[in-house]
């Protein structure tokens, strides 16, 4: 029997910690090679560990959320024959797993960050979980006593004890904290329960880029409804001769063609801010990201090149993509470099949205729910369908005129779609 | 007599009427009892205390004639005799200090009790006919406490020797042969006792089973015991009538046949008492053959309470004593609800069976899933060393945080653990708590502990 001890792998472009993301297996389970034990993710990816070879898991060296320095030991498995270590051998001479080396010269938000303690706040043990909403209050009768001499609905009051007993102390907490005087007769429990979640993996790159972006970027957010009544019907007539084999229209992919047209006009609109240096990059290729909700929460794939796609190409390009985002096969390549972002809830999208801009570009446009309206037109109220754009600019780098001359020569565009495809 | 008033009119001095009157006495309410008969009712003159000083002494007269034969005690006695007629007067002395207690105790707490047959004129008048007349008494609040009667067969009408319990528990000799119809807890009660103070007995039961109310494995000991005392049952057989020779039954294979019979004991439960006393002048809501009554003991009409058997099972006198309690409370302004968790329950039986909460089954039907545990007697040093090895002791909790919900036992003397069953549940005890709380050794109280334990996974003794 030998011990084999698997450290956290390189996992190259100099790359000098990940984040443990998920375990698959947990201490005690036989694994057998190729196994895949867990995952971490990096900025750039998620890799998975697999095993070796054959062996008992008998030890695991992190925590989910934790950061861990390549070369960390992770896994220490039980093996037959020879391991790689001598068993209960102490890894002294390794990198701290909790302190991992930093290399970027520049600290920022995301890796600077040492990963909480594992030492979380105790959770309440297993066997004595706090009783179900709508189950019977459990208290003897002496607590039962007080509490309907005070007035109180034990139904109300969370119990410490076991099973979710409620005890004199919990009862004089619920009195000092203003508790219930009334007639006690609600059925309507309360809840103190506070669920501990870790923000990890997808969630926490979620985060520090919504900070980073609401943080770094005085937003300034233009509104704007636009008829697009002709544009729908347009949408109908082209779905309807659509052939075999293509993909449906959406309003997505003629927003791209106009936004495509009015960043023609106004180049700054496609652009990234490296605001360290100081540089704006203005782009010739339109790569627009369209955030797209997934299981796991936002990914935003990215249409490269729109400047030289047709309409029917930003649409099958744009089906492609979700279809690999919601699956999770998206590549690295196909999430990132995206030089200017559509945001879109579809029938979830309301009236009016304040969209974050994804840093560091400039510039967002946010798609809200279409409606038909009564629209004044020629002396009397006629319905016509209308969608709001709420769109969002760096105020650095973007004048408000510049942001409002953008939008209205978007709107301009769907609002006399046949405008979007002449060619000048 | 003068016509009186009261802030509180107790009708019924069972242990549920004379339990109200004097915590109300207590706590300073203005309080009268009524009751045509002696204090305590059918709990303490004819039923509860009476019966188990007859189970006692057909008991004891079992085992003087157990140690008349050769015995593993070693213990030589002569042939035992029983004069059951001294019996009965020595009961009779047990019941009459009982009740000349509950009668010091209503004085003590200035409780006025009068003697007579009260009848509702209005939901606030009451008429007493006593043996100096009539008396009206005018009351704000009036608890009805009316109890209940033995059920009657209409083929089987009480009188001569066909008896109900309440004739049983004073007969002057033990009947040669005994008919006992309906093999609930009563009848096997008595079957069981006038099987040792020396009749030829034969119980029959409609049911498949006896005890219906409770599962096989509890009720097993008890049959095994009535066959060892020669007790004939006859299950899934109905009793159609009598004749001169005793009882006539049709049995399960739907043959007709006669049981030779002295006494004919009919025991086929208790029905609320709601005659004779002018319920028809009120207004209250029934459900079913029992008044229907709220959380608070309050019956359809304010003011207007009920407790004990006139409202239903379970018919225990415990039950009836904690209504009663609670009523007088909420008559002295106090701030009261049921929130009682558990009625344990009993059978005097040999051996002994009590159940506190909810019996596996049930726990199951009410949606909990559930781990049992049952730890027998028979590793119980105490049992064995007290010839009783029979039985065991069952818990019934929550899969998933263990919490007690049912405890049972059957065995010798077990009617004591209730006192432990009913706290632990009432206390919202889990599994932990009893397998946690040390138990005198050697007691058979220790079975209840490892009874936890083992459903725990960790017995000690198993």
């Amino acid at each position: 029997m030998g011990e084999h001890v698997i450290k956290m792998p390189d996992i190259g472009e100099g790359v000098a910690e990940a984040e443990l993301v998920e375990w698959d297996v947990a201490v005690g389970a036989e694994v057998r090679e190729d196994q895949i034990l867990a995952s971490v993710m990096t900025d750039k990816a998620t890799v998975e560990i697999p095993a070796p070879r054959d062996g008992k898991i008998i030890w695991l060296g992190a925590e989910i959320g934790e950061v861990i320095a390549v070369g960390a030991a992770l896994i220490r498995l039980e093996v037959e024959g020879e391991g790689n270590v001598k068993p209960g051998e102490a890894l002294a001479d390794e990198p701290a797993a909790k302190a991992p080396p930093k290399t970027d010269p520049k600290p920022t938000p995301t890796t600077a960050e040492p990963p909480k303690p594992t030492a979380a706040p105790a959770a309440p043990p297993a066997a004595a979980p706090q009783r179900a909403a709508g189950e019977k209050p459990i208290a003897s009768p002496a607590v039962r006593k007080r509490a309907m001499e005070a007035g109180i609905d034990l139904r109300r009051v969370s119990g410490s004890a076991g099973a979710g007993r409620i005890t004199h102390d919990d009862l004089d907490a619920f009195i000092h904290a203003g508790g219930e005087t009334s007639n006690g007769n609600s059925a309507r429990a309360r809840n103190d329960a506070v669920k501990e979640i870790k923000v990890v993996g997808l969630r926490r790159k979620i985060a520090e880029q919504m900070s980073r972006a609401k943080s770094r970027i005085p937003h300034i957010t233009y509104v704007d409804e636009i008829d697009v009544s002709a544009l729908e019907e347009l949408r109908a007539r082209l779905n309807k001769e659509r052939k075999d084999g293509q993909a449906k229209l959406t309003l997505l992919p003629f927003l791209m063609r106009a936004m495509a047209r009015a960043m023609e006009d106004q180049p700054q609109m496609n652009a990234r801010f490296d605001d360290d240096e100081g540089v704006i990059h203005q782009y010739g290729g339109m790569h627009m990201g369209v955030a797209a909700q997934t299981d796991n929460g936002l990914v935003v794939p990215v249409v490269r090149h729109v400047e030289s796609l047709s309409l029917r190409d930003c649409a099958d390009e744009l089906t492609r993509l979700a279809e690999a985002a919601k699956a999770g096969t998206a590549t690295r390549e196909e999430l990132s470099g995206s030089t200017i972002t559509i945001t879109s809830l579809g029938a979830m999208g309301g009236i009016v949205t304040t969209p974050v801009i994804n840093h560091p570009e400039v510039a967002i446009i946010g798609v809200n729910k279409m409606r038909v309206m009564p629209v004044w037109q020629d002396g009397e109220f006629v319905p016509r369908k209308m969608m709001n754009l709420s769109s969002s600019f760096d105020h650095r780098v973007i004048d408000g005129w510049d942001a409002a001359v953008f939008i209205q020569r978007i709107k301009g565009l769907l609002e006399s779609p046949a405008t979007i495809f002449i060619e000048d | 007599m003068t016509d009186l008033s009261c802030k509180l009119l107790v009708i019924g001095a069972g242990p549920g009427g004379y339990v109200a009157a004097i915590r109300a006495g207590q706590l300073g309410v203005d309080t009268i009892i009524v009751d045509a008969a002696n204090l305590g009712g059918t709990c303490l003159n004819v039923g509860c205390i009476p019966s188990k000083a007859i189970i006692h002494a057909a008991d004891e007269f079992e085992k003087a004639q157990h140690f008349s034969k050769a015995n593993v005690l070693g213990i030589k006695a002569g042939k035992a005799k029983i004069d059951l007629a001294k019996t009965v007067a020595w009961k009779d002395t047990i019941v009459d200090k009982l009740t000349s207690g509950v009668g010091g105790l209503l004085k003590k707490n200035k409780v006025q009790f009068v003697s007579g047959w009260a009848s509702f004129i209005d939901g606030k008048t009451i008429e007493v006919t006593t043996d100096d007349g009539t008396t009206k008494i005018r009351a704000e609040h009036v608890c009805i406490a009316t109890g209940s009667k033995a059920t009657e067969l209409p083929h089987l009408p009480f009188g001569d020797h066909i008896i109900s319990s309440t004739e049983a528990l004073s007969l002057q000799n033990p009947p040669e042969n005994l008919a006992v119809v309906g093999a609930g807890y009563i009848g096997l009660e008595l079957g069981i006792a006038f099987a040792k103070l020396g009749s030829n007995v034969t119980m029959v039961e409609m049911a498949d089973r006896i005890l219906p109310l409770y599962d096989n494995d509890l009720t097993k000991p008890v049959a095994k015991r009535l066959k060892d005392l020669g007790v004939e049952v006859k299950l899934g057989a109905k009793a159609t009538g009598h004749d001169s020779d005793g009882l006539v039954v049709e049995t399960s294979g739907g043959k007709t046949e006669t049981i030779p019979a002295n006494k004919i004991l009919v025991t086929v439960g208790r029905r609320p008492l709601t005659e004779g006393w002018g319920l028809e002048n009120l207004v209250v809501d029934m459900d079913g053959a029992h008044i229907k009554i709220d959380d608070k003991c309050m019956t359809s009409m304010s003011g207007i309470y009920a407790i004990g058997d006139v409202t239903g099972e379970p018919m225990l006198a415990h039950r009836a004593m904690a209504q009663g309690e609670m009523v007088a409370e909420i008559v002295a302004g106090e701030t009261r609800r049921w929130d009682k968790q558990v009625i344990p329950a009993i059978c005097f039986t040999d051996p002994e069976i009590v159940s506190a909460g909810l019996l596996p089954d049930e726990a199951k039907a009410a949606g909990h899933e559930i781990k049992t545990a049952m730890f027998p007697f028979a590793a119980n040093g105490r049992s064995l060393s007290m010839e009783a090895a029979d039985g065991f002791v069952r818990v019934v909790a929550r899969a998933d945080n263990h919490l007690v919900l049912g405890l049972q036992a059957v065995g010798k003397g077990v009617a004591e653990l209730s006192a432990s069953f009913g706290l632990a549940i009432e206390m919202g005890a889990r599994l932990e708590d009893i397998a946690g709380t040390i138990h005198a050794h050697p007691t058979q109280g220790e079975a209840l502990q490892e009874a936890a334990l083992r459903a725990l996974g960790h017995a000690l003794h198993i």
